[in-house]
């Protein structure tokens, strides 16, 4: 198994998630502490086993394909914290 | 007091026209304005809004409509969407986000007639074993204000031991639902995976989490979860397996059946008192007619560390939805990229941060095997051990929690101490079979309830709920209220 090194900083990249340099301070103690428990699951073999991703695992579950009713346009855009003819509206992405 | 009620004595109550459902929605508001001050256990409740649905439900008692739920005010874990309501998990991130629909369990209880109501505190998307983590602050054990309710649905459970509402929703991921009814005193039901849809409850972790009741009785968890329960498209991993009359289950007859007790339970960390209460049950079920048999389960001690693995995993993705483009409190960035991560820095609180850099760590590229695929495989062998149990005992009994409510900040500052408080609850997730927990006794001073767990077979509530209402109707606890 991986060492129980957690580069914080990197990982709240990965997560799209802006820390303070308190927070990536106090998450590295915590995470490491966790990640030495986690450790214990080298103790068994596992070679043999299948993964399960599900306990009841549910396979080819489909449905006619045909339109239904589904949420109204404007319902939709309620939540939005910015929304303008008919769209939600983000900062450029493309120059 | 009508707000004492269980749903099969108010439902008898309203059809004998004894009392409208005006009245025993108001005996709840009032409840809540005289005690949630100290308690807490809502976020949020709309009183007009309730008693327009009771003037609505009384009409329909008029006009001499039978539905089984007709008249109840039923109380909402803040995880649940229903339509209209606030829906904000207990974080800031969402702002000011009203459902645009109802979760599937919220339609089928509205059809049965219930009065849907209140919004109930919980961790922050339901991470957490306290409550202790929502932003919108701690809820109180209602039989001791010191202490934690329990979590993640902390609101939901103290809303019934307060006799806020007749009966309340949660969710359980790795006990959630079973951990606060034991530490309030109260029935918590979490079913086998893929027994109620989870259409419209927001995801932590999709391969553990389910809906299921918080009640007084157990005759009332019957009832809540035949309302819920049945296979919806629009939740694929719903099972397409009968519904049976779930209260018809609950005959008092339990001579000869099997109840598994494992040995590895009885760890060194299980509070004296709690200890006790379980082997005097044990001994109430030996009397009342049942075998006990011992038993096995030999990767009981890996349950944690999996699903801290699972759990996070899983919520690193699910929560990445919360990005601030459809939905969330913006923080508003120079690019898409800025965006996102400022939205998520100020919205999400410590513990949710802690749980997605952990679940993005295991899911991340060079890890994957390592921690998220062993734990997986660990899981099979979880599961494994439950299903070679269940080819010799009919449910299994054990502890719902090896402690009573601990006191508010005990261990808010510890995770890994918080994430072991539900070492005897998460097992059950991790193999997706049926738990209930229900009162069992209480400890000496100060006195808290002590919650007892059966786990059943996959689909096997009913023989679950059979063997609850037994030992229940056999024992005083259930009886017994909080002085709030």
């Amino acid at each position: 198994m991986a060492s129980a090194e957690l580069d914080v900083k990197y990982t709240a990249h990965l997560a799209r998630l802006a820390l303070t340099p308190d927070e990536e301070k106090k998450l590295g103690a915590q995470l490491g502490n966790i990640l030495g428990y986690i450790e214990k699951l080298r103790e068994l073999d596992v070679s043999n086993v299948e993964p399960t991703a599900h306990a009841v695992p549910m396979v080819n579950v489909t449905r006619a394909d045909e339109i239904r009713p589904s949420l109204p346009h404007e319902d939709a855009l309620r939540n939005a914290p910015r929304q303008a003819g008919g769209l939600f509206i983000v900062p450029k992405v493309v120059e | 007091m009508l707000n004492q009620l269980t749903i099969s004595e108010l439902t008898a109550k309203l059809a004998r026209r004894e009392v409208s459902s005006r009245e025993a929605t108001q005996a709840c508001l009032d409840q809540i304005a005289r005690v949630d001050g100290s308690i807490h256990a809502f976020i949020s409740h709309n009183a007009a809004d309730a008693l327009a649905q009771a003037d609505a439900a009384d009409k329909e008692i008029a006009a001499g409509v039978k539905k089984p739920l007709l008249g109840v005010p039923i109380a909402v874990k803040d995880v649940l969407a229903v339509k209209g309501q606030p829906l904000n998990c207990a974080s800031k991130i969402l702002g000011n986000f009203i459902s645009p629909y109802d979760a599937t369990a919220i339609e089928k209880l509205k059809a049965a007639g219930a009065i849907i109501f209140g919004r109930c505190n919980m961790d922050e998307f339901a991470m957490g074993s306290s409550t202790e983590n929502s932003a919108f602050g701690v809820t109180k054990n209602p039989w001791d204000v010191t202490r934690i309710p329990g979590g993640s649905s902390g609101g939901s459970a103290a809303a019934v031991a307060a006799d806020e509402c007749i009966a309340s929703l949660g969710t359980d991921t790795g006990g959630s639902i079973r951990q606060p009814a034991a530490l309030c005193g109260c029935v918590g039901l979490k079913p086998t995976y893929g027994r109620i849809s989870r259409y419209g409850l927001v995801a932590f972790a999709s391969s553990l989490d389910q809906i299921g009741p918080f009640t007084k009785d157990v005759r009332d968890s019957a009832i809540l979860l035949g309302a819920m329960s049945g296979v919806d498209p629009r939740d694929s991993t719903s099972v397409p397996q009968p519904v049976p009359n779930y209260a018809a289950a609950l005959d008092g007859n339990i001579r000869g059946l099997k109840i598994g007790l494992p040995k590895e339970y009885m760890i060194g960390g299980l509070d004296a008192e709690v200890k006790a209460s379980v082997d005097a049950a044990v001994k109430k079920y030996q009397e009342l007619g049942a075998e006990i048999v011992e038993i096995s389960l030999p990767h009981t001690d890996y349950a944690v560390a999996v699903y801290y693995i699972i759990a996070t995993a899983e919520a690193s993705a699910n929560l990445a939805r919360f990005d601030g483009i459809r939905y969330c409190a913006r923080v508003d960035g120079a690019d898409p990229m800025e965006l996102y991560s400022k939205t998520r820095g100020a919205g999400f609180g410590a513990e949710v941060k802690r749980r997605i850099i952990l679940g993005t760590y295991v899911l991340s590229s060079g890890y994957y095997d390592a921690y998220y695929l062993r734990a997986q495989k660990v899981r099979t062998l979880i599961r494994n051990d439950f299903l070679k149990a269940f080819e010799t005992v009919d449910a299994i009994v054990t502890p719902t929690t090896p402690t009573a409510a601990f006191k508010i900040g005990e261990k808010s500052d510890d995770p890994l101490q918080m994430y072991l408080s539900d070492i005897f609850t998460i097992s059950c997730n991790l193999a997706g079979i049926p738990g209930i927990s229900l009162p069992c006794g209480f400890t000496k001073n100060p006195k808290l309830p002590i919650g007892l767990q059966l786990l059943g077979k996959p689909f096997g509530e009913e023989t679950m709920l059979k063997l609850a209402h037994a030992y229940e109707q056999a024992t005083p606890w259930h009886q017994e209220r909080a002085t709030v």
